[in-house]
This record gives structure tokens, sequence and C-alpha cells, in this order.
């Protein structure tokens, strides 16, 4: 698969923020892209269906869970990352 | 204007079958929580909520009224046979001309839902019964209510979510204030602890794993439940000529709409409904002793819902106490603020305030006294039953003791 993990992430965030992939930057978080909180538990829905993942998500308190959201660059560690224990 | 008292309450839910079973578990402050048993329930990641364990349809209902009831509209009998029982009426003539019946419920007849599905998507079945329809129907309960006592007035079913109930109670009240209508019986239910009914609330992942903990600093969710509250709502006149048992005195009641986002409540919407309840019913923020919370447990809800209470009464907020019951009987959605008016009413008549059990930690955000896990022995004069559903949908009742 040419496609990495990276770009998929990338993908669906933009999608999501109504936005091409090549303005969305690794630094930037979900707010600053416009995604509210409904707009992130659908990102989380279509990485869990892109990647056949589960992500660990509680909507009542996104920071507590193992899944980083502080930034682009974070979530895309954080699939890399439930994509590796899965394979393992 | 007329005005509205209430002269019979009936229920069935996790804490109870009936009234008092389900206002001692309340005082004890017992939780209804527990591992959800259904069909496919290990394809689910959320497994807990207060479900009604051990029911037996075919020691209330026969093999003809189970084929048509579905379990929302069993809830819905049952509590309306004790709650009409108690009021003592009959209704025949002008009487049953002027009495009817509007419920509250959100999914209707889920378990018909998900049973039929289930049987031809999954199964391959090209046939269902011939009462799948008329069995899940929102409006089912409130016509079976009204064909078994003989209500031949205003009857329909209304659905806002979690404020379904709210509403309805709020329509039966305006209807005999206005004139409308002698006795309306009121409430809702609801039945949605099914697979479908669940995976569907687990998409939103807003749901809690473990317990609901409202307002407090560690709650992490709702958690659903199930069941039925009904309760006769009469003109006051007509219920003290025949003299019936006056439980309390519905005095108010507003609705307003947060017109802002699908899921996330507002302060402002949430504020406008309480004062609006209190306008309605002429009372001063500081006659206000105690207000059941919607308290769903989530972290949205209970900081916006403490917001509001803060906005609306001032200082006296400080004052007041505002406990989640949903801690213990979990959220029943469409049915959950008719379950909750049970409580209002103990408050009322026996001046126990039913307490938030799972409370652990306190949050600065929810400052304010929701009677932490123990109940409370308070002697109150009015109190408020607060709904805030998904939609912006907001529904304040207000009461008084009588």
């Amino acid at each position: 698969m040419s496609e990495t993990i990276q770009d998929r992430v990338i993908a669906i965030i933009a999608e999501q923020a109504v936005l091409e992939p090549g303005d969305v930057s690794l630094d930037q978080t979900l707010e600053d892209l416009g995604i509210d909180s409904l707009g992130l538990v659908e990102s989380i829905f279509a990485i869990e269906e892109a990647f056949d993942i589960s992500v660990p998500f509680n909507a009542n308190d996104p920071s507590a869970s193992d899944f980083d959201i502080s930034s682009v660059a974070a979530i895309i560690r954080a699939v890399e990352g439930l994509v590796a224990d899965q394979a393992a | 204007m007329k005005r509205i008292v209430i002269t019979g309450q009936g229920t069935i839910n996790a804490l109870g079958r009936n009234v008092s079973e389900t206002l001692e578990a309340m005082r004890e402050g017992r939780c209804g929580i527990s591992n959800l048993e259904f069909q496919d329930v290990e394809r689910l990641s959320i497994r807990i909520g207060a479900q009604v364990k051990g029911y037996e349809p075919d020691k209330t209902f026969n093999r003809q009224q189970i084929a048509l009831y579905d379990r929302f509209t069993q809830f819905t009998l049952i509590a309306a046979r004790e709650a009409i029982t108690q009021s003592g009426l009959t209704f025949s003539g002008e009487l049953a001309a002027r009495s009817g019946v509007v419920l509250g419920t959100s999914g209707g007849g889920m378990n018909t839902l998900d049973e039929n599905y289930r049987s031809v998507y999954e199964d391959g079945k090209n046939r269902v019964h011939p009462f799948v329809v008329p069995k899940l129907m929102n409006n089912a309960a409130a016509s079976h209510v009204s064909m078994e006592w003989n209500l031949k007035g205003p009857s329909f079913t209304v659905a806002t979510a979690c404020a379904s109930s709210n509403h309805a109670m709020g329509q039966a009240m305006q209807m005999i204030r206005t004139g409308m209508a002698d006795v309306m019986v009121t409430g809702g239910s609801e039945a949605m602890l099914c697979f479908g009914g669940i995976k569907a609330w687990e998409g939103l992942r807003v749901m809690s794993k473990d317990a609901c903990r409202p307002f407090s600093a560690n709650r992490n969710g709702m958690v659903q439940g199930e069941g039925s509250a009904v309760f006769v709502f009469e003109e006051y006149e007509h219920a003290k000529a025949r003299g019936a048992e006056i439980l309390a005195e519905v005095v108010g009641f507003a609705m307003t709409s947060d017109a802002a986002d699908i899921v996330m409540p507002s302060k402002q919407g949430a504020s406008r409904a309480i004062a609006g309840a209190m306008r309605d019913a002429r009372l001063n923020p500081e006659d206000v002793c105690y207000i059941n919370a919607h308290g769903t447990g989530t972290a949205a809800n209970d900081k916006t819902e403490c917001a509001a209470v803060a906005d609306a009464f001032g200082h006296h907020a400080d004052e007041l106490m505002i406990s989640s019951t949903k801690s213990m009987h979990g959220h029943l959605i469409g049915g959950t603020g008719a379950v909750e008016l049970l409580a209002c009413i103990m408050a009322l008549r026996d001046g126990v305030i039913a307490p938030t059990i799972g409370y652990e930690e306190p949050d600065p955000e929810c400052a304010l006294d929701v009677v932490p896990n123990v109940a409370r022995d308070v002697k109150v004069g009015a109190v408020l039953s607060n709904a805030f559903a998904f939609g912006g949908l907001n529904a304040v009742l207000a009461l008084r003791a009588h």
C-alpha cells in the first residue's frame, strides 16, 4: 500500500474540516481546523472504519483517554500505535 | 385559569415494581444499574444499564396482549393501572369525554424494531408478525391506556428525546388549565435496552462503562434505564368535590428551544426554561427548595445545567438542593421526566430529598448542593423538575405541596 497512515488520517481530518489535505498541517489542533465535538466523534468513527481498529475515546473526558487528540500529529501517532498493536 | 392537582401515580422501573418500592429505593440511595441481559450484549462495548430485571410479562398480560404490546407499552399499562387505581376515578359518560392521555416516549417500540430487523436482515426471514406496526408505533402506549380506561378526550404522544415526558406532562397540565379536559393521564415510558438501542448510543461516545456519577468530577457519561411512570392530573375543583387525596399541585411549566446545536446543551436555553417555569408558577427563586436535575452524568450536561441554575436563581442557587436520581434509575430517555417526578412528589409529600448517588469528587464547575449519596429529610414547599433534550428542547415543571 503506497498511501501512509499519515496520508489517510489527514484525508479523514481534511474531509471533516472541508479542506484540501494539503491545507492541513501537522501542528494544527482540531479547534484550529474548525472541527467541533460532533466532528471529532465522526472523525474517530471514520478512523476506526478505515484501519479496522478500536479507538479508546470517551467524549466526556477526551484528555483522560489514551488516545491523544491534541494535534493532527498526535492523532497520527496514536493511530500508528493502535495499528502497530493490532499487528503485534 | 383552572388549577391542576395530581391524584394518582404509578411506576415500574429498575428501582421498583410500583411507587412505594421505588421511593424506598430512592430514600436508601440504592442503585438500579447492573449488567445488561439481552441477546448479543457481548457485541456491545457498553454493557450496563438500569434494566427491569426478572420481569415476566405473562404474569400480568395474556398471550394476545403480549402479541400486541411492546415492552414500552407493557410498562406504561402497569404504571397507569397503579396511578388510576390510586386516583379512584372511573371514566364514563361526560367525564370519559373530558379525559385524555398524553405520554412521552423517544424510541417507542424499540424492542419490536430490533427483534424484527434481526429476523428479516440477520435470519433472512421474509415474513414478519402482522402486529409489528401497531406494536412499535410511538403512540401505541397512549392508545392502549385510552382503550383500557375509556379515555375519550385529547390523546397523543410527544417525542422530544430526553424531554418527552416533561413536554407531555406540560401539555396535560395546559389542557386542564385552559378547560379542554378535566382529567389527563400523563407521564412517559421507554424500553430501549436492546442490542440496537444501546449500539446506536455507543456511537456518540457519551455512555459510561462503569457507573452514572452526576456532578462528580470523575463522571464519565450517562447510563441508560428503562421503565415508565404515569400520573393522574386532575382539575382541582373536580378533585376537591369528590374528596380525592391530592399528592401535589402542578403550578408551572415552561419550554424553550436553544436553536443552537443538535447535541450540545445551552446555558441560556436551560436558564430561560427554569426562569419561565417559576414565572408561570408565580414562584420567586427563594420559594424553590429542590430541583430534580436533568443530571445525566455527562461532562456537557452537568456543568451547563449548574451554570443555568446559577443564572436563573442568582444567590439562591447556593441555598437550594439539586439532585440527579438518574444515578439510581438511569436515564430513561423519553420516560425519564416521569420517573423523576416521583422524586419531586416525595420531596413535597414526605419531606425526603432523593440523593445523587455515586458522587465521589467535587467538581468546581458543579458547585451546588447536589445532595451527595445520602437522602435528606427537609420540608419543602416548591420544587422544579428539569429536562433538557438533544436538539436543544427544554421543558421544566414546577410543583407545590398541597
